[in-house]
């Protein structure tokens, strides 16, 4: 970590910072503190992990930039690039697979103009792919932030989409 | 500690007078009960749960809440956990004052008006709405069409134990778990029961573990009991990341107050002093059931110091995970706790003897961990006697595909396969002919085909079928089923959750994705299956953990099954299979770094 790299960004440094203080402040009974569980307390918060929260998150662990950076790499939840505004996940589950999750795939896949695990080109809709979203009895299964929608069809699944980006559009969602 | 002041002054007489501090939360649980059930008022419940979101139950309770506590007054509203009959959601469930109990199946939002008019303007003004769907208790001149909610074929072959309070209580009310007799069994083990008594009702119920291995919980416990370590933990594994299981999920969202109990008294058989429930990221409903679940014992004397009055003290939080697959091995998640990659150690040592942070340590799946009140509160006897000699007590199976009513089913050991799918099930989808195939216990369990179905469901006699219990999932796959494709798609999620540690595993299911590709293809190779084998043989001998000791099953089993569908391939001649065929299946392929 060299001097300059950490002057690079003081705001963001100082937000994580942030987030990895409130593991403490928020709560009434204070949890255990660990790498993971401030890697997720940043990402829930800026939704991705970048550079500095590695090193940030490395010193409040009392933990190497190795260690983290293992932890980090290893949870296939974490990201290193920010996302768009919303993340859609599309499950490819076995049962979501049986009733035909491959055409809702591409139905999104196609309406947001991507073709993998990306972010549309407006930057607006990370498309991601769900190996569960626990929802299996009203599969296939899609989600936007965790909030999940089920019985989707190729049809609904585009419809979605487009509702999705009409109201990021308006400025509704976060 | 109980703010005795806010105890009504009727009941706390009562209370004083039983010297308990028990006795007193169960005066205020029945004070609230009475004030949601015998007012004028109707109780509305709406089912909810991850089912339920993604069937559109929140658009349905912020629909009723105009009628509800800040709207018009009009109704107690309740968002209660899930409704195991899955494919009647969203659920609104009344309960008509001076009257019976109304559900509605499949309502939408728009007819939330509609369905409130006849109970709020009047029922003989406003008929019944269309949506109202089968009513409980008696029938009458309103309901006297529908059909009887506990007569429905999913509910009649039910045996509810973990179930008992799915869809009747908020998950987030302690006094809604408690006027269902709920810590009963707590205040009974901790001021009259020794730690001893209280594993030794578990180990003669004949519990056994409900996480996949099936072992017997209580000599499980009995290897942590002795142990005098002044920390001792007792964890609870909610990683839960089988596809098509959602049955841990299912009881932390319904009712996580039975999950806190049994984890406490697991704590007090084992003179235990420390609880965690581990939870996967992303999964907020559960996560935010358990916390708040928690903070409501610590509120009320349920947890922290001297627990309902008595010497023992206990402590419990919430352990998030990342995405892995893996953490759900128990070694493996007691490095994710502690924060680092959650690959599995090496035993020994063995958890009861050094575990979380190098302390005694238990680790129990939340179905096992769910049934201890019961088994408290009666007796591990009474608990005997439902299920089968091998596997007492009930199955909570998760029944999705191709099946006419997907749900979350509550069987009491011993029943059929064939039971589950025609009687509870309903047979197949509408629009299929039959059920070919059927994927059990998670993408490490295994396929079964029909010659399979009379298969009591019983951890032994699933396991010689070839196939395994598991977690509870059921997979139905109809007669357009491509097992070759389907197996592909087990594979490949097992190739994608490999942890790495192990290279037979991390190669092996690389190597076996690679086969079923080129199978999916038809473009087989002469020595593919003979590869298979080779590979899922030194996966089971030089793997670490399940994940790959087990990573071989599901071909080894659809071969079983299903032989001539690989043997098919090698011919040439047929249609490349499967939605995925063509080889366009687009998956996240990598190995961990």
């Amino acid at each position: 970590m060299t001097t300059s790299q950490q002057q690079s960004r003081p705001e963001l440094r100082e937000r994580i910072r942030e987030a990895l203080e409130s593991q403490r402040t928020d709560k009434e009974r204070v949890p255990s503190i660990t790498v993971l569980s401030s890697l997720l307390a940043v990402q829930d918060d800026l939704h991705y992990i970048p550079d500095e929260a590695i090193e940030e998150t490395a010193i409040f662990c009392n933990a190497t930039i190795n260690d983290v950076w293992s932890v980090a790499s290893f949870y296939t939840n974490f990201r290193f690039t920010p996302p768009g505004m919303t993340t859609v996940d599309v499950c490819w589950g076995p049962t979501c697979h049986l009733m035909g999750a491959q055409k809702v795939l591409d139905a999104v896949q196609d309406e947001l103009g991507v073709d993998s695990e990306e972010t549309s080109a407006d930057g607006k809709i990370t498309l991601r792919y769900s190996t569960c979203l626990g929802a299996c009895a009203q599969a296939p299964v899609i989600a936007r932030d965790h909030i999940l929608s089920g019985r989707a069809n190729p049809n609904s699944a585009r419809q979605y989409i487009s509702d999705l980006q009409q109201e990021l559009e308006n400025g509704i969602a976060h | 500690m109980v703010s005795r002041t806010e105890a009504p002054v009727d009941t706390y007489a009562e209370a004083m007078s039983q010297q308990t501090q028990y006795a007193l939360l169960r005066a205020r649980a029945r004070q609230r009960w009475d004030d949601l059930t015998d007012g004028d008022k109707p109780w509305v419940r709406v089912g909810f749960g991850a089912s339920g979101q993604a069937a559109g139950s929140q658009e349905v309770f912020d629909a009723l809440k105009h009628y509800g506590p800040n709207g018009t007054q009009q109704i107690n509203l309740s968002m209660v956990g899930a409704h195991g009959l899955m494919y009647l959601e969203p659920v609104v469930d009344v309960i008509v004052p001076r009257a019976n109990r109304v559900f509605h199946a499949n309502v939408t939002h728009e007819v939330v008006p509609d369905i409130m008019s006849h109970y709020i303007d009047g029922r003989d003004q406003h008929p019944l709405h269309a949506s109202a769907y089968a009513y409980s208790g008696h029938a009458d001149d309103y309901t006297s069409h529908l059909h009887d909610w506990d007569q429905l074929p999913p509910n009649q072959l039910q045996k509810k134990i973990l179930t008992a309070n799915f869809g009747d209580i908020d998950p987030h009310d302690i006094f809604q778990y408690i006027a269902q007799d709920g810590y009963s069994a707590l205040n009974k083990a901790v001021l009259s029961m020794t730690p001893d008594e209280v594993l030794e009702e578990v180990k003669t119920s004949g519990l056994r573990g409900r996480g996949g291995a099936a072992f017997p919980t209580g000599l499980k416990w009995s290897f942590l009991a002795p142990s005098k370590a002044p920390v001792k933990y007792v964890l609870c594994n909610c990683e839960e990341g089988d596809p098509g299981a959602f049955n841990d999920k299912g009881i932390l969202e319904s009712d996580p107050h039975r999950l806190i109990e049994g984890l406490i008294l697991n704590g007090y058989a084992t003179n235990s002093t420390h609880g965690v429930v581990f939870i996967r990221q992303g999964h907020d409903i559960p996560i935010e059931a358990t916390r708040r679940a928690i903070d409501e014992a610590y509120e009320n004397g349920i947890l922290g110091e001297n627990i309902l009055g008595s010497d023992f003290s206990f402590e419990m939080e919430v352990s998030l995970t990342g995405d892995s697959y893996v953490a759900g091995e128990e070694t493996a998640m007691m490095e994710a706790i502690e924060g680092k990659r959650s690959t599995p150690r090496y035993k020994p040592p063995f958890p009861a003897q050094a575990g979380l942070f190098q302390k005694p340590t238990n680790i129990n799946n939340v179905k096992t961990i769910a049934y201890v009140p019961s088994i408290v509160a009666t007796s591990g006897d009474e608990f005997k006697k439902v299920g089968t000699e091998s596997s007492s007590g009930t199955a909570l199976v998760c029944l999705t595909g191709h099946i006419k009513r997907p749900g979350m089913y509550e069987v009491e050991m011993g029943v059929t396969i064939r039971q589950v799918l025609d009687d509870i099930g309903g047979g197949v989808a509408d629009g299929s002919e039959r059920i070919k195939v059927l994927q059990t216990g998670g993408p490490l369990g295994g396929v079964m085909g029909e010659e399979a179905f009379d298969t009591e469901i019983d951890f032994d006699a699933m396991a010689q079928s070839g196939a395994i219990l598991g977690s509870g999932g059921i997979i139905v796959g109809d007669e357009t089923t491509d097992v070759v494709d389907l197996i592909r798609n087990l594979v490949a999620f097992n190739q994608f959750e490999s942890c790495g540690k192990c290279f037979p595993c991390r190669l092996g299911n690389t190597h076996m994705l690679d086969v079923l590709d080129r199978m999916c293809k038809n473009e087989a190779k002469p020595g593919d299956m003979q590869l298979l084998e080779t590979v899922g043989n030194n996966m089971k001998i030089g793997s670490l953990c399940g994940h790959g000791q087990l990573g071989y099953n599901p071909i080894s089993s659809a071969i079983t099954y299903f032989g001539e569908e690989f043997e098919k391939r090698f011919n040439g001649e047929l249609e490349k299979s499967g939605p995925f065929g063509d080889g366009s299946m687009i998956l996240p392929s990598r190995t961990r770094p």
